[in-house]
């Protein structure tokens, strides 16, 4: 715990609960003047709701923020700005179809006679452009010039209006090696000014070059905080992703691990742009973990297998015969199962009950003109409500009323109905409670023991550690390493991981 | 040139270059009795294309201008016959009822984040009929006062005359141009036309600029609508069918993207002027059928659709590239 003396804005204690999930618990963070700051995690750690508290995006449901040693209460966006905290988002939040200058002044239009003297505000635009290096035609349209400039253009007018506090949400997620260098310069100046500046990234050699300290969340808690300087690469990841359990799960099973033959093999399998060409076989009865941190291509990889994006390389096999994964349809027609990374959008729909949850992905696969019976399909919900013990009152009821992991259960249910011989699953643990996620790992280990193929894709280390038959280990959108056997260790990962990440630095 | 101008540099192009084929044609076309009369004769439409201007800016639409045209009409026409009130404070009446009609079109669209087609359309057929309740008749308009202001005119060298409603819409039009592009308002407008959540976030007071553009749009029509009676000197419920249609016509042929935040006001000047010179010209051959003037617009109108949509598409690639 630092004196709160030195430290600009001192957030302790944020709460913040949402319905059947708590996004942060008792969440401390300390940024001093002058220094840039690392806020770190992976997808669903909480980053971007204690942003979203701070800039007053979001109600805190507890805790306090002192700004300057003052307390305050952002009530919106507007007003933590007024207060000095000002955000910058890797969307640029500025209207492409302003000029430069109108978007810099809008609402603060220098004006003469009650008319707006835009003379003059093109010179103020210029002014305030001088300080980041850019010598732009401010008469121009935004959206003439590139994402960099536009950033940096979100950025003078975000320091202009608040002036203490910046928030760099993935600034540099869309930029190019120079761009980044261009934006890095910007920062350090500001940097130089006074400035405390929040970096938000998942670029862990941006973290290395820019920040000063860092500031690591897991599961809406506060792992730590740390100097920049003194925190070895490999100790960061394990912060980051965890490595509590891990070994003594796994021995448990040790041994009985029987994998039948080779059912699906990808040979060269890629598609520009989303992951490198890659080799994979995967066995009856084995469970394939895919690790690496956010953005390495994980989910990428789940969707060219299941044709949700169209390979533009290689080859894929099913029990020796090669097919075309062109559509979900074409991969649903070979008995596979895809389940999304993110529920909400792309999984559940909300207003319709369990039960046509559940047969949904059946019904699609058997066409519409061959309708399942009421009757049927009330069997098939019952039996997978009981199965996968899916806490609802009747299978009549809307399943957005459901808990996290029950409707995560639910999406489960309605591709196990579709009787899958290889399921994707992506992320199926994240956002629900410790109790349903020990009970979703119990149930992938028993669909392997039946001898089904499985992926699944997890930030959680300890838990691919639990049910992976083999890990395949992502950086970059390239898969980079294969672990098997007694090499699945949460420490191997972290350091397959960790040296990938290095080798990319250099 | 800044790209944003290449719609309204069309615009212009197309116009002098079809006047110029006028004039080689019918010569009389050039003077300022004809130009005049092109004016008078498009004052009610500007005058409301001016309002669906700042409208269609915004990213929205609205579709109850000829049905407040209309209603004004009316209105004017019934108090003026029934009562004794003299036609100023009918006038100021009049704007006021369409000024509070497009601002509660407008309350509706925000607060009940309804879509404008929606709204403005369920207000197009009750401004129409309120028109019908006042009176089913054409009724004429005989107060000595439209005498005298019908009087007033502009002489123009060549014996031309700017009217009263001519110099009106000219008028209109300029302060369209000053509200547009030197007010905070103007540029809040823009800002909503380049995306509402945005702008939001950028602190734009959305509710405020979008009743205050129903409202602006609303006193325009009824404005419109006083210009119109002037001009037929009679009240007629079903007068100005399709003027709303002709007013996006008039903004998109000016240069105005239809998805909003792009475009000139003074774009819709010219979209007027090149619908007038169709008709004009329709009207000095004698032998067309006034229909050829819908066939030559709706060839217009599709050619600058194409338009638009190669400028957005070619900016949008010259930004991949970039």
């Amino acid at each position: 715990m630092q004196p709160n003396g030195e430290n600009l804005l001192s957030a302790t204690r944020i709460d913040k609960v949402f319905p059947g999930a708590r996004a942060l618990d008792k969440v401390d963070f300390h940024l001093r003047r002058g220094e840039v700051h690392a806020l770190l995690g992976e997808n669903g750690a909480g980053k971007s709701t204690l942003v979203k508290c701070l800039t007053g995006a979001y109600r805190r449901d507890g805790g306090t923020i002192l700004l300057d040693g003052v307390e305050v209460d952002p009530r919106d966006t507007f007003n933590a700005q007024k207060l000095g905290i000002g955000t910058v988002y890797q969307e640029v939040n500025l209207l492409p179809n302003l000029s430069v200058a109108e978007n810099l002044f809008l609402g603060r239009q220098p004006r003469r006679f009650g008319l707006v003297d835009v003379g003059a505000m093109n010179r103020q635009a210029r002014a305030l452009l001088d300080d980041y290096e850019l010598d732009l035609d401010v008469t121009r349209a935004l959206d003439s010039y590139s994402v960099a400039i536009q950033q940096v253009v979100a950025i003078a007018r975000a320091v202009d209006l608040s002036g203490k506090v910046l928030i760099l949400d993935e600034p540099t997620a869309s930029l190019d090696a120079h761009e980044v260098e261009m934006l890095f310069r910007i920062v350090r100046r500001l940097k130089a000014r006074g400035l405390g500046i929040v970096f938000i990234t998942h670029f862990l050699e941006q973290v290395y070059e820019i920040s000063d300290r860092i500031t690591v969340l897991r599961n809406g808690q506060l792992v730590g905080t740390r100097e920049t300087a003194t925190l070895e690469r490999r100790d960061l990841i394990s912060m980051m992703i965890g490595r509590e359990l891990a070994a003594e799960i796994r021995s448990a099973r040790e041994g009985q691990v029987v994998a039948g033959p080779v059912r699906y093999r990808f040979e060269n399998y890629g598609r520009k742009g989303h992951i490198a060409p890659f080799d994979l076989d995967i066995r009856a009865g084995e469970v394939v973990g895919i690790a690496g941190l956010l953005g390495s291509g994980r989910t990428e990889t789940a969707e060219i297998l299941f044709g949700a994006h169209r390979a533009d390389s290689g080859m894929a096999e099913v029990d020796g015969r090669a097919v075309q994964l062109s559509s979900p349809r074409r991969a649903i027609a070979h008995r596979f199962g895809f389940c999304p990374e993110d529920r909400k959008t792309a999984g559940i729909v909300g207003d319709l009950s369990v039960r046509e949850n559940i047969v949904l992905a059946l019904q699609a696969r058997r066409g519409w003109t061959r309708p399942l019976s009421r009757t049927e399909q009330n069997r098939i919900a019952d039996h997978y409500i009981r199965a996968l013990d899916i806490r609802t009152a009747d299978r009549e009821k809307p399943i957005r009323l459901l808990s996290g992991g029950n409707q995560q259960k639910a999406i489960l249910a309605r591709w196990l109905a579709t009787e899958p011989e290889f399921l994707i699953l992506d992320e199926p643990t994240r956002g629900i409670d410790v109790g349903a996620h020990a009970e979703i790992v119990r149930l992938i280990e028993g669909l392997r023991e039946k001898g089904m193929s499985l992926m699944v894709i997890s930030s959680e280390i300890e838990e691919l550690v639990a049910y992976s038959t083999r890990i395949v280990v992502l950086r970059d959108r390239q898969h980079v390493a294969a672990l098997e056997g007694n090499r699945i260790t949460a420490d191997q990962i972290i350091e397959a991981i960790a040296s990938a990440n290095e080798r990319g630095a250099a | 040139m800044k790209p944003k101008y290449l719609p309204l540099t069309a615009t212009i192009v197309i116009f002098v270059l079809s006047y110029a084929l006028c004039v080689m044609q019918y010569p009389n076309i050039l003077s300022t009795r004809v130009v005049g009369n092109l004016l008078t004769d498009n004052a009610f439409l500007g005058i409301a294309a001016v309002g669906m201007t700042f409208v269609i800016l915004s990213g929205g639409i609205d579709l109850s201008i000829g049905s407040v045209i209309a209603f004004t009409g009316v209105f004017l026409a019934v108090v003026l016959e029934n009562t004794g009130i003299h036609p100023l404070a009918a006038f100021a009446l009049a704007l006021m009822i369409a000024t509070l009609f497009g601002a509660l079109m407008g309350a509706i669209i925000h607060y009940l984040e309804m879509p404008a087609f929606i709204v403005t359309l369920a207000g197009m057929f009750l401004a129409r009929g309120m028109a019908f309740v006042l009176s089913i008749d054409s009724i004429a308009i005989k107060h000595p006062f439209y005498g005298t202001l019908k009087g007033f005119y502009y002489k123009l060298p060549g014996g031309g005359r700017i009217s009263l409603i001519g110099g009106l819409m000219l008028l209109v039009f300029a302060i369209g141009i000053l509200i547009a592009h030197r007010t905070r308002f103007g540029t809040d407008v823009y800002a909503l036309g380049g995306g509402t959540a945005t702008a939001k976030l950028m602190g734009v007071p959305v509710g405020r600029t979008t009743i205050l553009i129903y409202a602006l749009s609303g006193l325009l029509a009824g404005l419109s609508g006083i210009v119109f009676s002037l001009y037929t000197s009679a009240g007629y419920s079903l007068a100005a069918v399709g003027v709303e249609l002709d007013a996006i016509t008039a903004v998109v042929i000016g240069g105005t993207l239809l998805t909003g935040g792009s475009g000139f006001v003074a774009g819709t000047f010219i979209g007027i002027l090149i619908q007038g010179l169709i008709q004009t010209y329709i009207t000095f051959d004698g032998s067309l059928s006034s229909w050829w003037t819908k066939i030559l617009i709706g060839l217009l109108l599709f050619v600058f659709i194409l338009m638009q949509k190669g400028i957005v598409y070619a900016s949008r690639s010259k930004q991949r590239h970039a």
